[in-house]
């Protein structure tokens, strides 16, 4: 895949993982980071040492003027940007009663409104070249509810309704929109719920055991590639059977 | 520019980008009804008409353009 690829969020965790997946199919890869430069660095070294090509980007998603200067960047220095994988996402769990309004607008802001604003501007240059692959992440949490994450999972069921639409919107010019809902995956994100939640989790797993972030990036990469061509407007599962 | 260089360098582009045959495209032809440009090809006209006219065409222009005269009449104004 001579491809030019962007992952949100791609310095750590299974933005991490799905920055290695994609170079690993010969995709050029801008890894995004929020705050972690030296993580992002190491990404990308790892990227450039097994031959491929990669850039690190540090961009706020959820800030509209940062975002598209991200894209005017990334075009520069790898060319247009053809696969977007929107993986950047926080959490900021709390009880509903508990949830303060910040809470709430900084999950969301995080979480989608970087879906958004990133979606736009790459669509552009998808229409010209007239392939593209978007693929958002979503979770388990969006899809069954979790408790302490109302705004978690409204952002992460939110990312499932936008791509339906987009998928409809631009099915016709050769873009497929699709998003991969993870469940539960050993990742620092996950970590800090600590191990009595992970042995709960691991419970109601089918698989008897969390995911690994790479078991989440070979389906991100299968998304992204030609075979997928014929997917759009589809959330893929993967969480060992978690929401059975 | 001419406006009838502007109109021909424009009937090129929605030959060749949106695949319109040549002979129906006149200037009161609406692109919707007329030459059956659905509203994401209208989209992508602008982005060509600001790529190969080098102009910025902001959305609320964008919102007047139906007929190929009034695509003319944006880039006229603004190449000025």
């Amino acid at each position: 895949m001579s491809r030019v690829a962007l992952v949100t969020g791609g310095s750590r965790g299974i933005g991490r993982a799905i920055a290695m997946e994609l170079a690993g199919r010969g995709a050029a890869v801008a890894v995004n980071y929020a705050r972690n430069s030296d993580a992002a660095d190491e990404v990308v070294q790892a990227i450039q040492s097994g031959g491929g090509r990669a850039m690190a980007i540090g961009t706020d998603v959820g800030d509209a003027e940062a975002v598209t200067a991200m894209f005017s960047a990334v075009e520069e220095e790898l060319g247009r940007v053809e696969v977007l994988v929107n993986n950047a996402g926080i959490t900021r769990d709390d009880l509903m009663l508990r949830m303060s309004l910040e809470a709430w607008d900084d999950v969301i802001a995080t979480n989608l409104r970087s879906v958004f604003l990133c979606s736009k501007a790459a669509l552009r240059g998808m229409l010209r070249s007239k392939w593209g692959r978007i693929i958002s992440l979503s979770s388990v949490s969006g899809i069954a509810g979790n408790p302490g994450q109302a705004n978690y999972a409204a952002s992460k069921a939110g990312i499932i309704g936008f791509s339906r639409s987009l998928a409809k919107e631009v099915g016709s010019r050769g873009i497929t929109v699709n998003v991969v809902a993870p469940g539960f995956i050993a990742t620092d994100m996950t970590a800090e719920l600590g191990t009595d939640a992970a042995d709960a989790a691991v419970e109601q797993i089918s698989l008897g055991r969390l995911g690994r972030p790479d078991e989440i990036a070979s389906a991100v990469g299968y998304l992204a590639s030609e075979e997928a061509s014929y997917i759009t407007g589809q959330t893929l599962v993967v969480d060992g059977g978690l929401a059975l | 520019m001419e406006r009838s260089e502007i109109e021909a360098k424009l009937t090129d582009l929605l030959v060749d980008e949106l695949g319109l045959e040549r002979d129906k495209i006149a200037s009161e032809a609406k692109f919707e009804e007329d030459l059956e440009v659905d509203s994401l090809g209208v989209v992508e006209l602008l982005m060509a008409i600001e790529d190969n006219f080098d102009v910025k065409i902001p959305d609320e222009d964008a919102e007047n353009i139906t007929t190929v005269s009034e695509a003319v009449d944006i880039i006229v104004s603004k190449l000025g």
